[in-house]
């Protein structure tokens, strides 16, 4: 194996394994099995093993370039957009391996939501963001009912609901945010991955984020990677912290900022580094 | 014992002496640069009170509606003007599918290998061909091979060849402007890469693609070259019905005009280039108006 350079590889005390508690019934919703992520030469993920426990809020924490968001990203097989990524390993998902030659990635997509660190609504109305995935999906139902129903799980149907047809862009960006979430809930995914969603966002327009996290939490598995610890403290069951492109460390949020079994975790969540 | 502080005041004299230099060339670039830009209206300007001089009192219903004569006085540019319109619609219906069709391979769906590369070479270098050798390419393959003869349809085909590289770079710059972020939001929808360029990626690029698309229609209007190469300097008297039709254009008999010993034709001849220049007038101001219309998207 090859030594990263700078300082020494690191041990990681990895715990693929979900951390024992109130998630072990529940089942794992992704297991993520050695999984690599190469950009040309460059080892950007390396090895990573992990489960993310069904209906749990995961955070991915560690410092820039650590890798989180190309983990992220692999997830939902938004790295294939990317020319010289290369994934390897397994991300397993009801059984399947996602990230196989024979899975198509649109079919992974609609299962796997993704919501993107900047807000990026289409250029079109509130109602044809919402509604641009479940038409192109061909969903059977009433449209205007799944748009409502997904703009009221976004906690945002009370404030748009009498300007549906305006443009999306007019939206402050916290509500665009929501919004993007909204159209994410609308193809009815079973996993929202969120990358930094919040990091654009002022600290009433994140707090609402946060709420919205744990509501969605009762019918989704959620992965957010985070720059913000404090964030990751606030809503989430788990932590994973990365660095190096490693897995240093997965445990219950609570234990990992409480009592860190790692050295380079400890610095990290006490600002020392990153 | 106080601190001593600056006791210059707020004017520093050498700074100042600087600042006056510094202000004077900032002055003299933008007159400069303004003299550059004036060079090019200038020169529209002249051209066109020389034309409208020499030309203006031959403008007329007539003038619009007649065929060509041997008498200057009673000679038109009907026959041109219908057969510009017929050949420039002709070469945007093979040009504009084909330009953007291609922009979208190359952006969207190419991989980049050294296939790719090869084509994107050789159509920046084809954007550079004259239009002498398209009119060569034209009479060879359109005109003999493809047996279309001296018609509207070798004619355009060969217009099409020409501009095809400007619509494809023109349409290239419009798609990439596309931001990513709207085409990772799509994909992560669960849409297909078709789904993704037809209902986002299109839309957002479409009033760059027109612009480009009706300026380098623009330039095909205004080519005489390639059509004397095919032989469309001929005489024609009548309007063209099909395009099969040989057919002349406005360059054509503007050419044949000045090329006349009698002073009428050329009268005729400045006539003709008002004609031209208002075509093509027309169709930039439709550019822009399309362009805004599009951009305007709520």
């Amino acid at each position: 194996m090859s030594a990263a350079p700078g300082p020494a590889t690191p041990v990681p005390v990895v715990a693929p394994a979900p951390p024992a508690g109130r998630f072990k019934a529940a089942g794992n919703a992704l297991e993520i099995r050695d999984v690599s992520v190469y950009y040309g030469d460059v080892h950007a993920v390396k090895n990573v093993s992990l489960d993310i426990p069904t209906r749990a809020i995961v955070a991915m924490i560690g410092p820039s370039g650590c890798g989180k968001s190309t983990l992220l990203r692999s997830l939902n097989r938004m790295n294939d957009l990317v020319v010289s990524a290369r994934v390897e390993g397994q991300v397993l998902f009801r059984g399947e391996n996602l990230i196989g030659r024979g899975v198509d990635p649109v079919e992974v997509r609609r299962r796997i939501g993704m919501v993107f660190q900047k807000p990026n609504p289409f250029p079109k109305s509130i109602y044809d963001n919402v509604a641009f995935g479940p038409r192109i999906n061909g969903m059977p139902g009433d449209m205007d009912e799944i748009v409502e129903t997904s703009l009221r799980q976004a906690a945002l149907w009370e404030e748009v609901k009498h300007r549906l047809r305006e443009s999306a862009l007019g939206l402050s960006g916290g509500q665009q945010q929501r919004l993007c979430i909204a159209r994410a809930l609308a193809v009815k995914p079973e996993i929202l991955l969120l990358d930094e969603p919040a990091s654009a966002l002022d600290p009433i327009a994140t707090a609402k984020i946060e709420e919205l996290l744990k509501e969605l939490q009762r019918e989704y598995t959620i992965v957010i990677v985070t720059h913000n610890m404090q964030q990751a403290a606030r809503v989430s069951d788990l932590t994973a912290f990365m660095y190096l492109g490693r897995l240093m460390e997965y445990n219950v949020t609570d234990d990992i900022f409480t009592n860190p079994r790692v050295r380079e975790t400890e610095d990290y969540i006490t600002g020392r580094f990153g | 014992m106080t601190a001593q502080l600056p006791t210059a005041g707020f004017r520093d004299p050498e700074f100042a002496r600087r600042l006056g230099r510094r202000h004077r060339a900032g002055t003299w670039y933008k007159w400069i640069c303004f003299a550059a830009a004036a060079v090019g209206v200038l020169t529209l300007a002249v051209l066109l009170t020389d034309v409208l001089i020499d030309g203006a009192r031959r403008l007329s219903p007539e003038f619009l509606s007649s065929f060509p004569s041997r008498r200057p006085e009673s000679a038109g540019i009907k026959a041109a003007l219908w057969g510009s319109i017929w050949m420039i619609s002709l070469t945007a219906l093979m040009a504009f599918p084909l330009g953007v069709g291609a922009a979208i391979y190359l952006e969207e769906y190419a991989a980049r290998n050294w296939l790719n590369r090869l084509i994107e070479v050789n159509i920046a270098n084809l954007a550079g061909v004259p239009s002498i050798v398209y009119g060569l390419l034209g009479l060879e393959l359109f005109v003999r091979a493809l047996g279309f003869g001296r018609s509207l349809l070798a004619g355009s085909a060969t217009m099409a060849l020409l501009i095809l590289p400007v619509i494809i770079i023109a349409s290239r710059e419009a798609i990439r402007a596309v931001p990513g972020s709207i085409r990772e939001a799509s994909y992560a929808l669960g849409a297909s890469r078709w789904q993704t360029t037809r209902h986002h990626v299109l839309p957002s690029a479409f009033a760059g693609i027109l612009t480009g698309t009706i300026l380098a229609l623009s330039r095909a209007i205004g080519e005489t070259a390639p059509l004397i190469m095919i032989g469309a300097l001929t005489f024609i008297a009548f309007v063209p019905e099909g395009v099969l039709d040989p057919f002349t254009a406005l360059p054509i008999q503007i050419f044949n005009w000045v090329s006349r010993p009698q002073p009428g034709f050329h009268v005729n001849a400045a006539a003709g280039i008002l004609v031209l220049l208002a075509v093509l007038l027309l169709m930039n101001s439709v550019a822009i108006v399309l362009r805004n219309r599009f951009q305007r998207k709520w």
